[in-house]
């Protein structure tokens, strides 16, 4: 027996290809997950006259500048449209399966990779986009890079990587009545900063998480990197099997037993070593949303708005006040009752069904007196959500039933906020502009945007339901 | 890419914690070709809406910022409106990690420094030096940074480094000779 190890340690240890002196590792890649966005890494590779390593782990998926509106009208934005033709051509040109537009796979990267079994345990997977870390859920090593990074592995199937220190986040106990996975990763950011992993790669660990479903999780690992997180991971148990199993990518056969087999040695061993450590008690997370514009700026909905006059000190007083100017709010006023303008309930953070049934629970019978826009996480979603009536109970609240995709999560399709105007959310950002220029953004989980939809404030949803 | 030796200039300072991306390059931007050049785009929404904004294109070749400079979203656009605009080197005390990877690709130097903004946001003027690891004050005294020794080779040489990943190409031809059956997709 060698000395134990983390689940993270296991997978990189893995995954080296080669290490130099300095201990940069060339770490290799079993799954690259590419968008529309990724079209710089695709002018990097053909400026240099390369070739996609290898075709088959790499994917091909339209979310970022796909509309949220009718897939039968044609886009009317040219350079989206553009965008999500390129895609197509790329994948054509290096033989990629290409989950495009008219797909019915289609569907934001982070929900329809894992849901066609793409996403597996003990994975190294990779994306141009920071909210890999989602597919951290799945015991998978999963992390966001860049234009260069992605056509470095397109080219290679590899990444040069420095070693990242670990945290681990233990969550013991039950979670409250309408407390969610958002609330969960809202009040760790709160409490660790924006700032707080950075280097890092945190491993969830206690009773609370092992008790989360597969969506729930990936709610959580999609947040780590507004952490800081360079990854976030759960080890991977029969939840995760279970989920896994049968999907179109997944593994069947003599193959799936190898492979639950090798899954099932993954998890941190009971005495490894994590750099740092967190313990928060699940008995302590209240519904939360945020005030400002950074993730940490999370308090629980029974908060009031912070006073600068009563920050620690005159850069944190700047800092809070610079926020509340932005969001225009009042220090000291009650978060509860805060007027919103309209809701947004989708993303990679909380698109999936689960998600979409929490928000459907409280909209039930009831009519949104403010505008808002739901949007599915994948096609397939939209089928099941579709299936159980759940498009229904939100058209009949007057909300807007969407197509798949990242939509005003990002606002790149063009689903914007209106300058000034104040968004529920259920994304992952609340930064100046976000959402739009001038948008102001209060991030919430599915149940939370549903009640802020239905009294037209920020509203406690246990004094709903 | 650019390699990165010396470089002497003025200074601008940006006193604030937690600049994302997003404040760098709004999203909207993201869909143009590289080709269209970055540098308007730069802090475009925080430029227009605050007058004397202290970070402008073609100003100021140094950045020194608050801590977590480049956090948030993966786009490299950031880096691209950065390096068009004329910045080759932003000073802070921490940075996004995956920021701080993209820096690297494309000859922008970022120096981890704890309180930048308070020892260096006085200085008008800094001379680094990347082959020493000094940052030169304008009195004349010096500051020693660290510096991952890959990523200095790397920004000193201007190196493609998918080239030198494939002076490896034996080791990956072992790894992936190696690598388990169910780890490859193959749709049922």
């Amino acid at each position: 027996m060698g000395a134990p190890r983390t689940l993270f340690a296991k997978i990189w240890d893995s995954h080296v290809v080669t290490a130099r002196e300095d201990g940069t590792c060339l770490l290799w890649i079993d799954r690259h997950l590419v968008h529309e966005g990724s079209f710089h890494g695709f002018g990097m590779l053909d400026h240099a006259g390369r070739k996609v390593h290898r075709p088959d782990l790499t994917f091909a998926f339209a979310d970022h500048y796909v509309p949220s509106h009718s897939r039968r009208q044609p886009i009317a934005d040219a350079e989206a449209a553009g965008l999500v033709a390129t895609l197509a051509d790329n994948a054509r040109r290096h033989g990629l399966t290409h989950f495009g537009l008219d797909d019915p796979r289609q569907g934001i990267v982070h929900v329809t990779g894992p849901e066609q079994g793409l996403t597996l345990p003990g994975l190294t997977l990779v994306c141009g986009d920071s909210h890999t870390s989602t597919h951290g859920a799945f015991g998978a090593l999963a992390f966001g890079i860049g234009a260069s990074e992605v056509s470095h592995v397109l080219a290679t199937q590899a990444l040069w990587q420095r070693r990242p220190k670990t945290m681990r986040i233990h969550i013991d106990g039950v979670l409250s009545r309408h407390v969610a996975a958002k609330d969960v990763i809202l009040a760790i950011i709160g409490r660790i900063g924006v700032a707080g992993a950075v280097g890092h790669v945190i491993e969830y660990a206690g009773s609370t998480i092992r008790a989360l479903g597969m969506e729930a999780r990936m709610t959580i690992c999609n947040m780590s990197i507004e952490a800081g997180g360079r990854a976030g991971m759960i080890a991977p148990d029969d939840t995760t099997f279970g989920w896994i199993s049968g999907r179109p990518f997944a593994p069947s056969g003599a193959g799936w037993d190898e492979a639950v087999a090798a899954w099932r040695a993954l998890p941190s061993d009971a005495d490894a070593v994590f750099d740092r450590h967190v313990a928060i008690d699940a008995a302590d997370i209240a519904p939360t949303v945020t005030w400002g514009t950074s993730p940490e700026a999370a308090l629980p909905i029974t908060a009031r708005v912070p006073d600068p006059d009563f920050a620690g000190d005159a850069t944190s007083a700047r800092a809070i006040a610079t926020q509340l100017d932005y969001m225009g709010l009042a220090a000291n006023a009650p978060l509860e009752g805060t007027p919103i303008d309209r809701v947004f309930i989708g993303s990679c953070t909380n698109g999936r069904l689960p998600d979409l049934r929490a928000a459907a629970a409280v909209l039930k019978g009831r009519t949104a007196r403010i505008p808002g826009l739901v949007v599915p996480g994948s096609v397939e979603i939209r089928r099941e959500a579709e299936a159980e009536g759940l498009d229904r109970v939100f058209t009949d609240a007057g909300l807007i039933w969407g197509e798949p995709g990242c939509s005003m999560c990002v606002g790149m399709n063009g689903d914007l906020v209106a300058p000034g105007q104040r968004c529920a959310s259920t994304s992952n950002r609340n930064f100046v502009g976000r959402q739009g220029p001038g948008a102001r953004t209060h991030l919430m989980s599915p149940a939370m945007a549903a009640a802020a939809a239905v009294t037209g404030t920020l509203t406690d949803v246990r004094k709903l339901a | 890419m650019t390699p990165f030796t010396t470089l002497a200039g003025p200074v601008a300072l940006l006193d604030r914690a937690n600049i994302d991306t997003d404040q760098i390059i709004p999203a909207r931007f993201l869909r143009k070709p590289r080709s269209a050049g970055y540098d308007n785009f730069l802090f475009v929404d925080l430029r227009t809406h605050e007058n004397g904004f202290p970070v402008q294109p073609h100003a100021a070749p140094i950045v020194v910022a608050g801590a977590n400079f480049g956090c948030g979203s993966s786009r490299e656009g950031a880096v691209y409106a950065l390096v068009d605009a004329g910045i080759r080197c932003v000073i802070a005390p921490s940075f996004g990690d995956i920021f701080a990877g993209n820096a690297g690709k494309n000859g922008l130097l970022t120096i981890v420094l704890p309180d930048a903004p308070a020892r260096l946001g006085h200085a008008a003027r800094l001379a680094i030096d990347l082959p020493a690891q000094t940052i030169t004050l304008p009195d004349g005294s010096t500051i020693e940074f660290e510096i991952d020794a890959f990523k200095k080779r790397c920004l000193v040489e201007g190196l493609d480094d998918i080239g030198l990943t494939l002076v490896h190409a034996a080791a990956m031809a072992a790894h992936e000779a190696a690598l388990p059956p169910w780890s490859i997709p193959r749709q049922s």
